[in-house]
């Protein structure tokens, strides 16, 4: 039992995490940064920050994870950053030569205070950026926030650098998918392709941490969302934004800085989450949902008719990122499931709360932000246990220690694939999850029957 | 050769060619760089971390605790306490008015409800910076608690990971010498700089026993905190990994008069020397023989299964980049021995010597590199033609894009690599990787 010291009475903490459910806002930038086409994230801080994110994104997608790093010494602490990051520019375009360099801070960063802005702009005036190139940067102290901030901080600095108002509106709709899998992105492209609305995406990771065996290494990938795409999205008439937590901030950018509204979604997981995605495509571009796009949804809906009996009154307990768990917590609630507790590491603050309650009901428990960790949670499990668990690949401590079945979900999954190359979200990965639930469900039911009662049809 | 930053150039040579000079080493990493490198914080954690009944608590902001909660599979066969994240989670606040209360708290709570042998402190980038007293913060909370609570001085930007090993010595010499109570052998031995990856250490004490001397403590594979505070009762340090454990083996020469030995447990070859090596130290024939008599046994039950590997692997190139050098003298000898050519070999933190000693025992026209990045690598082991990677985690993906087989050197190998039985283990992993059948489906490289 690795948790064998995890209490059944829940005391308050002030001043401690055990086991975190986040991580920090750096490596949420580093991933958003690699959903732009030919861009170099740069990670402003010593060396082990850069390392550490690299490792934990190559272990979770288990492709190559290219980043470079300004590799504060002593002396930069000191002194500032300006030299490191200004020799670090010049050094990267001239070896790996990338269109964008995406600069990210960090705690040590922050702390000493670099003004990026100014950084860039002296590189800018020093001519260390060739023509066409771009430098942009993001701030993400690891102090405030986590990683999901973090995605959300570099999505608004690519709004922030890149997006120009030109003269006409395009006929064309922004999607900002939030923190997903790159498997999600394209899931969520295909999805606007098939109702025929012109979508411009960012970031998007389709293709770059999914990339297929070549017989090469690429340090820049086919895929990510283009720069002069994301100058365009100034000129979109509306902008999707997926997920409060991770898309907001970019979408309501886009609207003050160049007057595309915006409408915030949940992510579109599940049924209930995909319509409202579908709809808000559909009167927005004033198309007509096609017929193979209803056909996807009733056959969602043609398994959970099948299998309804199996999902009533199941207890579940949620571990994550804000934005997957709103939209979890709606699609299980409808599955007539029990939805117990919900953490997330993410300070996502009392519109979350309100959110997961008003999908789940008032009993349902909601802990977010500072001492909210796969502690407190295994604590509210050893409380009132539940039938299934949504985690990342953390949440497998517990899930053995209680002999719980788990579905793995968000990040870091570091033990299995497929999240990668199979999408949740969209009613083709609404049946991805209906399959894996009852998988497990199942494979439980069938470990647990007496002989007589072991059933060969289900 | 390929394009290399001009600032890394002599990091860089070819054995035996006419540009051959002296490499340069233990420079910081360029700015700008894909660096594989990584920090001080770092070093002293992957040090630390198998020590499995004490606290580990991570003085910072998240990341750090994330990042390295058990990412390092070291094996313990008691305690698991190292494997769980104890962080103080820094927050802006914190960082505006001070951590050192939120310490405090974090410490007491976490000892009253752990109950640790001893607790270890990791200062973070953000500590050395808004200048918290830690120091007085662990004296005050051992002193409370009854029990060493140690600070680790490992702020990341202070060095290089390298650094990040000297701090974790430090903070080992705390505990080390303050048990003067247990009896000692005087044919006893602490094993030094094995981390029970996979369980690597407990094959290595295995051997040790069965030869007659004491095993004192391991420092730090499955450690425990009271063994580590017996060690400088042992008749002599038998160190492996020069990178990580060589100062704490020093500095107990100094105080203590403890002779140390440098051995490697990785290849028939070391592995039988390290033995023979620390028999010769005892000058007792009744060690020597039990040695001898297994040192043949293991490798008499391996050989001829290794055999059947070098039929397949021999000629074979292979590139290696690895963080310490010592183990890349080892993969090198042991890669010979399956009849595998080492065409490229590097490391993230050798020094002079060590490239030195590597140059001496490499073939004419084999690539020696210093802290390497991807596009380099790659393009080194393109123009090599290598069948085989040896690495760490970011380097696994890379071979494979590359139609290149890959063996994990690292954290995260599964199987354990040391010992003669490690030695089979390793060549049954680089002959399923080299000769898997999924690169008949791989675009890309021609085979020689």
């Amino acid at each position: 039992m690795l948790l064998r010291h995890t209490t059944e009475k829940i005391e308050e903490r002030s001043a401690l995490t055990i086991n975190p459910a986040k991580t920090c806002q750096p490596v949420g930038a580093m991933y958003a940064a690699l959903g732009i086409h030919s861009c170099l994230p740069h990670s402003h801080g010593s060396q082990g920050c850069c390392s550490y994110h690299r490792s934990a994104l190559t272990r979770h997608f288990k492709d190559p994870i290219m980043a470079t790093t300004s590799s504060f010494t002593e002396g930069a602490s000191v002194f500032g950053g300006q030299a490191n990051l200004l020799e670090s520019i010049n050094n990267i375009f001239s070896i790996y030569n990338p269109d964008v360099i995406a600069v990210h801070t960090t705690c040590l960063s922050e702390v000493i205070g670099d003004d990026l802005k100014q950084i860039i702009a002296k590189a800018v005036t020093e001519g260390k950026i060739p023509t066409g190139k771009r430098v942009i940067h993001t701030n993400t102290p690891s102090f405030k926030g986590s990683h999901v901030t973090g995605f959300s901080n570099m999505t608004t600095s690519m709004v922030q650098y890149f997006s120009e108002k030109g003269k006409e509106r395009k006929k064309q709709v922004n999607i900002i998918p939030g923190f997903v899998e790159p498997s999600d992105m394209a899931e969520v492209k295909r999805l606007v392709a098939e109702m025929g609305v012109k979508g411009i995406m960012f970031p998007d990771t389709a293709g770059v941490t999914n990339s297929p065996m070549t017989g090469k290494f690429n340090m820049f990938p086919d895929g990510g969302a283009l720069v002069s795409d994301i100058v365009s999205a100034g000129d979109s008439f509306l902008t999707l934004a997926l997920g409060r937590t991770a898309s907001m901030s970019a979408a309501k950018l886009l609207d003050t800085k160049c007057k595309v509204p915006c409408e915030i979604l949940d992510l579109p997981i599940g049924v209930r989450g995909t319509d409202a995605f579908i709809n808000s495509l559909r009167m927005a571009a004033g198309v007509n949902v096609p017929e193979s796009i209803t056909f996807e949804r009733g056959q969602a809906v043609d398994v959970i008719t099948d299998m309804h009996q199996y999902f009533y009154g199941k207890k579940v307990g949620l571990v994550g990122d804000p934005d997957q768990l709103v939209s979890l917590t709606q699609f299980l609630t409808d599955l007539d499931m029990k939805v117990l507790y919900v953490v997330t590491g993410t300070p996502a603050g009392p519109k979350f709360e309100r959110k997961i309650k008003e999908f789940a009901g008032e009993n349902t428990i909601v802990k977010y932000g500072p001492g909210a960790d796969l502690f407190a949670f295994h604590q509210l499990i050893k409380n009132d246990k539940p039938d299934l668990i949504f985690g990342n690949t953390y949440a497998k401590y517990i899930a053995r220690d209680e002999d719980i079945p788990m579905l793995r979900i968000g990040f870091p999954i570091y033990d299995r694939v497929g999240h990668q190359y199979f999408p949740i979200v969209g009613y083709r990965g609404a049946l991805r999850l209906l399959e894996r639930m009852l998988n497990a469900i199942l494979d439980r039911q069938d470990r647990d029957a007496p002989e007589e009662r072991f059933e060969l049809v289900m | 050769m390929i394009d290399i930053l001009e600032g890394r150039k002599n990091q860089v040579i070819e054995k035996g060619s006419c540009e051959e000079g002296v490499i340069e080493c233990g420079k910081a990493s360029l700015a700008g760089s894909v660096s594989q490198r990584a920090c001080v914080f770092c070093g002293s954690r992957v040090v630390l971390y198998p020590i499995a009944d004490a606290l580990h608590l991570i003085h910072g902001p998240i990341g750090c605790a994330a990042y390295t909660w058990d990412i390092r599979g070291s094996l313990s066969s008691g305690p698991e306490l190292h494997r769980m994240s104890f962080s103080t989670d820094l927050r802006e606040n914190d960082v505006i008015f001070g951590g050192a209360k939120k310490l405090y708290n974090a410490l007491t709570e976490l000892i009253e409800e752990y109950n640790p042998k001893a607790a270890f402190v990791y200062s973070t980038c953000i500590v050395g910076l808004i200048g918290d007293d830690v120091d007085a913060v662990c004296r005050k909370v051992g002193a409370e608690a009854g029990i060493p609570v140690i600070p680790v001085q490992s702020e990341g930007f202070r060095g290089t990971k390298k650094d990040g090993y000297k701090a974790a010595c430090d903070a080992l010499s705390v505990l080390v010498g303050t048990d003067n109570e247990t009896p000692v052998s005087c044919e006893s031995i602490n094993i030094l700089g094995d981390f029970n990856i996979a369980g690597e250490t407990w094959i290595i004490k295995n051997y040790y026993e069965r030869m007659g001397v004491e095993v004192v403590s391991c420092i730090t594979g499955d450690g425990r905190v009271d063994e580590i505070r017996k060690a400088h009762r042992a008749a002599l340090n038998v160190v492996q990994c020069s990178g990580s454990m060589t100062a704490l083996a020093k500095s107990m020469e100094i105080e203590y008069g403890i002779p140390f030995i440098r051995v490697s447990y990785f290849g028939l070859e070391d592995m039988a020397s390290a033995l023979y090596d620390v028999a010769g130290h005892f000058k007792n024939p009744d060690i020597t023989k039990r040695t001898e008599e297994l040192v043949s046994l293991e490798a008499g039950k391996i050989i001829p299964e290794i055999e059947r590997y070098r039929k397949a692997l021999a000629g074979k190139r292979a590139a290696i980049y690895v963080g310490g050098s010592f183990k890349a003298f080892s993969l090198v000898k042991a890669l010979r021995h399956l009849g595998m050519v080492t065409a490229i070999v590097g490391s993230q933190t050798g020094n002079p010597e060590d490239y030195k000693f590597l140059k001496e025992i490499c073939d004419d026209g084999t690539l020696i590199v210093d802290d390497t990045n991807p596009l380099e690598l790659s393009a080194f082991m393109a123009e090599k033609n290598v069948d085989l990677l040896i690495g760490g985690v970011k380097e696994r993906p890379i071979a494979y894009k590359m139609g290149v087989a890959f063996c994990d050197h690292n954290h995260e190998r599964k199987e354990p690599l040391a010992g003669f039985s490690g030695m089979l283990n390793f060549c049954r992993e680089v002959y399923a990787s080299v000769m898997s059948p999924v690169w008949k489906f791989t675009p890309g490289r021609k085979r020689l």
